[in-house]
């Protein structure tokens, strides 16, 4: 059934102080809608619980990206598009920018928001795990006050996260020390573009002398939240890349994940693909880790 | 969560459409999409999904491509709204309908407004674009006539024939 217009509230307030104590005087009655792409979906589905929503998509400060010495502060309503165009952006966090491009159409791209995509919550999404890898760090702001939030601990099950019901994602902040790594992003989906993801895995990695000194693993589509493998890397850092490490990878890397058989794929093939993008990496970053 | 369903009230909202400023009396929440059809009567947006993966209703919004079925109408207050009616003017549209006529880069026609605002955005971004390019700059529209080749082929000979002017 479609929605009716006339049974949904959308306030502009225009500044942040307003829409905090909007939200701070009702609870989780207010719906914040950025660019609309998922709201808007369920919204138009006559899916939507809410039926108040306030609007962030017109507050400047929600949009900027800020460059620090030691590192970056993305606004929560910064769209992929803004993404994928800005320059630190593209030369530090490559991975970011590359999973904004695998974010649905330009037209998507042009409205769809980080923040947007980080409270949606989905185990599928496809800038989560990017935000893994590069140890985000998350502020959710309120009428109480900021508070800073590692990315990592951000979700705490499905569709769950630590965001209280009168808060806002304010800003996701990224330290700037990954540009010596070599990077890899690999999307399976039943299509290139605009697909949700049957798996995909985002990592980072540094290497000398064929050890890796360091690496960061995150998948999407293998868990109820999008999961960074603590295991799998705890066990292949400070170990030389070869082929029996990397077939305990591939192991490790399946007893981590968390698959299920919905829709788009089965647990089974998203394990085979699961522990083949983490071989895939391995090989690469000995082949050609040591020239990043 | 929800109580009873409360109305709302409805909101004059402006904008300028096809650079002409217009008025419409709705819901914050009416789609943009239905705003245009319902309410100022350009049809040329078409709805296919209604869920963003379709591209049929694309329009530009303060000049970016956006579905306009997942946008609320009161965030387009104060925006300038390019619609397919809008942009026969455009310098790219001349080479992009000929490219399209002599590719059989339409067949029914829905997806086509999409398809052109699509390339327009692409073209005005990137002049040059490669195939790649070509491809990801459309792969939000979805054709279900053509198999996209002559899509592709119709931008890209728009593209040659702007270059070689």
């Amino acid at each position: 059934m479609r929605a009716d217009p006339a049974e949904y509230k959308l306030v502009s307030p225009g500044s942040l102080q307003t829409i905090l104590s909007l939200m701070a005087s009702e609870p989780a009655q207010w719906l914040p809608i950025a660019g609309g792409t998922d709201v808007m979906v369920l919204y138009s589905a006559g899916k939507l619980p809410n039926r108040k929503l306030i609007n962030i998509w017109n507050i400047p400060e929600l949009r900027q990206i800020e460059a620090f010495p030691d590192r970056i502060r993305i606004g929560a309503a910064c769209t992929y598009t803004a993404l994928r165009q800005h320059e630190i952006v593209l030369q530090e966090f490559p991975l970011l920018a590359t999973a904004a491009s695998w974010t649905g159409g330009i037209a998507n791209q042009n409205r769809g928001t980080l923040g947007g995509n980080i409270a949606n919550a989905s185990p599928a999404a496809d800038s989560l795990p990017a935000l893994l890898v590069y140890d985000a760090e998350v502020t959710l702001i309120s009428a109480r006050g900021e508070r800073r939030v590692a990315y990592r601990n951000f979700h705490t099950g499905y569709k769950k996260t630590a965001l209280a019901a009168d808060e806002l994602i304010q800003e996701i902040s990224l330290p700037r020390r990954f540009s010596g790594y070599f990077s890899y992003a690999r999307k399976v989906g039943a299509r290139h573009a605009q697909a949700i993801s049957k798996v995909c895995l985002v990592s980072l990695g540094q290497i000398a002398n064929g050890i890796i000194r360091d690496v960061h693993l995150a998948m999407g589509s293998v868990a109820p939240i999008p999961l960074r493998l603590n295991e799998t890397e705890r066990m292949l850092t400070g170990s030389k890349i070869k082929p029996s490490l990397i077939d305990a990878a591939g192991k490790s890397t399946v007893k981590e994940i968390r698959p299920i058989d919905d829709i788009r794929s089965t647990a089974r093939y998203r394990s085979a693909v699961a522990g083949n993008l983490v071989a895939e990496f391995l090989e690469k970053l000995a082949a050609e880790g040591a020239n990043s | 969560m929800n109580s009873s369903p409360e109305e709302s009230a409805k909101c004059e909202v402006s904008f300028i459409v096809n650079g002409e400023a217009r008025k419409a009396f709705v819901h914050p929440m009416e789609r943009l999409l239905d705003v245009l059809r319902n309410e100022l009567g350009l049809t040329g947006a078409k709805e296919g999904c209604g869920e963003g993966e379709c591209g049929s209703c694309s329009v530009l919004l303060d000049g970016l491509l956006v579905n306009s079925c997942l946008v609320p109408v009161a965030q387009a207050t104060g925006a300038s709204i390019i619609t397919i009616e809008g942009i026969s003017a455009h310098a790219l549209m001349k080479p992009l309908q000929e490219a399209f006529l002599e590719c059989g880069g339409a067949q029914c026609g829905i997806c086509t407004p999409g398809m052109i605002l699509a390339a327009v955005q692409l073209l005005e971004k990137k002049p040059e674009p490669a195939l790649a390019d070509i491809r990801e700059g459309l792969a939000g529209n979805l054709c279900r006539c053509t198999g996209y080749m002559q899509i592709f082929e119709a931008v890209a000979r728009a593209t040659r024939q702007r270059a070689a002017k």
